[in-house]
């Protein structure tokens, strides 16, 4: 089909507007990372870090342990909770979008509420049980909470994936002789591996973003991930924000998640949407 | 919706009691096996902690004061209820929901029509949006409150903002930055919730629409919209109960100084700084309640809709 030259730069505005909208945030903290302390307030061009780069903001927050103490425990907390749940979410959402039993719709819906769950509601109990039984600042300490929004969020994504497999693979071994067991194992692992993986990063982002119950449940750098880290900061004196070094840390953690979406961007949208309109 | 969307199981045997099949009383329990492990999980992390957050609520427990613990019934409640700040609280945290979550749906909306008819470009604009939507929170968060900063953001500098500016020490122009933050983030979901509902109305409506005479506009508002009420009430319910938790925006931005301070600072306050745990519980546990309550209303508005639509069409 032919477009005429008003389509075409109607088009091409509204894709600039919404190339603009995404990206300003990302590129003002950029500029923010790379330029020195003693520019941020005489140099305040929004491009100015980009054209005269300086990376003393990235050599100081990786010189101590202040950054790269709770990088650790970030990349840590998150990773192990994302194997968790994706492990049960894995079994729960083969059963839910393949076998037939009663109480499916009761489990779909009960994630469904979990993850709408506020987690304020439970930082109070957490925070006084976890003092007493010893797992309060520790990395078990925050696996356990994450489990509330990890969970859910696995379950509905993966549903939404293994609906998409072609199940007749399953059947056809299952005539070979095959239990379902085996059939699951077998067959149905290898083609949903892909999915699997789709379903890891989004709750690995989950994770990674989680702010609430890190910096209620956390007091040091023994289990204090990222996000809180930042939070807490401090810069020469109390009053100073370390505009350059939160800036640095803001871009360290956000370059890796933005290549993982950007490469993975098409089965992100369809483990987002499916599990959400399906449901 | 829902029963356009999921597939339908071709009903095996009707399964009369006593008269299932060996096979099918296998499926049934590898089913609930396979389950098992993901509901107890999900049970212990939730249900566990908000029954003994009821307990905590009911208990003078002030950790400052660990010697004079009891039982107090509902006077935790009634201070919270009869508090100002409480109510000053909900007020706030709703002047953000209602306001972040309608620029989202219009923005969202403009930006699902624009990925759905666009010509090309359509992944470039789809790698876009998700950035936002990867982005922790808490950089969004500060991103935005340098962009304003008085002393060293882009914001002052830009034409049509005046150049003493300093919208984070006062409270419209703080309610404005979180809002912003708030909207800039998460208009991606609703973007893709959208775009997933729009994918769903056929466009023989429209060129039969179309054929009839009626404007964009004219199509937009009669067949679009009515046939996207489900979607759109789906992606409402998600983003209303985000953001009446909102949190780490407004501890970033300005730790609810400035009359910002929404009902989750309120619990966080008075747990963590207070060490109050009894009466902060009975605010988280109060929380939990209104957004039970918003997800009912939703719950119904989405049931009605539905069932609507399956008998007009």
């Amino acid at each position: 089909m032919q477009h005429t030259a008003r389509e075409r730069s109607f088009w091409l505005i509204a894709i600039a507007l919404v190339l603009t909208y995404a990206l300003v945030p990302v590129i003002w903290m950029v500029s923010l990372s790379l330029k020195p302390a003693e520019k941020l307030s005489t140099e305040r061009g929004f491009f100015y870090g980009i054209f005269h780069p300086d990376f003393s903001n990235y050599d100081a927050i990786f010189s101590g342990s202040v950054f790269t103490r709770p990088l650790v425990n970030s990349i840590g907390i998150a990773a192990i909770s994302t194997f968790i749940a994706i492990a049960l979410a894995a079994l729960a959402a083969y059963a839910l979008s393949r076998l037939d039993f009663p109480g499916k719709t009761l489990i779909l819906s009960g994630a469904l509420a979990v993850a709408m769950f506020p987690p304020i509601s439970i930082v109070g109990s957490l925070f006084d049980i976890w003092r007493d039984i010893g797992l309060y600042d520790t990395w078990p300490g925050l696996i356990i909470p994450y489990m509330t929004f990890t969970l859910p969020l696995a379950i509905y994504t993966l549903s939404a994936f293994f609906r998409e497999i072609p199940w007749e693979l399953e059947q056809a071994a299952q005539v070979d002789g095959a239990t379902p067991f085996q059939a699951f194992r077998k067959v149905i692992v290898p083609l949903a591996a892909p999915g699997v993986f789709t379903a890891a990063i989004l709750v690995f982002i989950f994770a990674w973003n989680d702010f609430i119950f890190a910096n209620t449940l956390t007091s040091t750098n023994n289990a204090r991930t990222v996000p809180p880290a930042l939070a807490f900061f401090t810069g020469e004196s109390q009053f100073e924000q370390p505009i350059g070094a939160i800036s640095a840390a803001a871009v360290v953690v956000t370059v890796p998640i933005i290549i993982m979406v950007l490469i993975f961007q098409r089965r992100i949208v369809a483990g987002l949407t499916a599990g959400a309109v399906k449901g | 919706m829902e029963a356009a969307t999921a597939p339908t199981r071709p009903a095996e045997a009707p399964p009369g009691r006593g008269g299932i099949s060996e096979r099918a009383r296998e499926e049934r329990r590898l089913g609930w096996m396979l389950c098992a492990p993901a509901v107890i999980v999900m049970l212990l992390v939730t249900g566990f902690p908000i029954v003994y957050a009821i307990i905590l609520s009911l208990q003078k427990n002030d950790l400052r004061f660990p010697d004079e613990k009891e039982f107090v019934g509902l006077s935790n409640y009634v201070d919270v209820l009869t508090s100002t700040t409480w109510w000053s609280d909900v007020f706030n945290t709703l002047i953000i929901t209602v306001f972040s979550v309608g620029l989202e749906l219009v923005l969202g909306m403009a930006i699902a029509l624009v990925m759905h008819r666009a010509i090309f470009g359509r992944g470039p604009v789809r790698a876009a949006i998700l950035i936002p939507y990867g982005i922790v929170t808490v950089v969004a968060a500060f991103a935005w409150r340098y962009a304003f900063d008085p002393a060293s953001g882009f914001v002052q500098g830009l034409p049509l903002i005046s150049d003493t500016a300093a919208p984070l020490s006062e409270r419209s122009g703080s309610f404005i930055v979180i809002i912003l933050t708030e909207v800039w983030k998460t208009t991606p979901f609703m973007a893709l919730l959208l775009l997933a509902g729009l994918s769903l109305v056929p466009d023989e409506l429209h060129e039969a629409a179309k054929v009839d005479g009626a404007s964009t506009w004219q199509r937009f508002v009669r067949i679009t919209l009515p046939l996207m009420k489900p979607a759109i009430l789906v992606a409402l319910l998600f983003r209303t109960l985000d953001a009446f938790r909102i949190f780490d925006t407004v501890f970033i931005q300005t730790g609810g100084a400035n009359g910002t301070e929404t009902v989750s600072i309120l619990g966080y306050n008075v747990i963590i700084n207070r060490v109050n745990v009894g009466l902060g519980s009975a605010v988280s546990v109060l929380i939990f309640i209104f957004v039970l309550l918003i997800a009912f209303v939703f719950v119904k508005g989405l049931g009605a809709s539905t069932a609507q639509q399956r008998g007009e069409v």
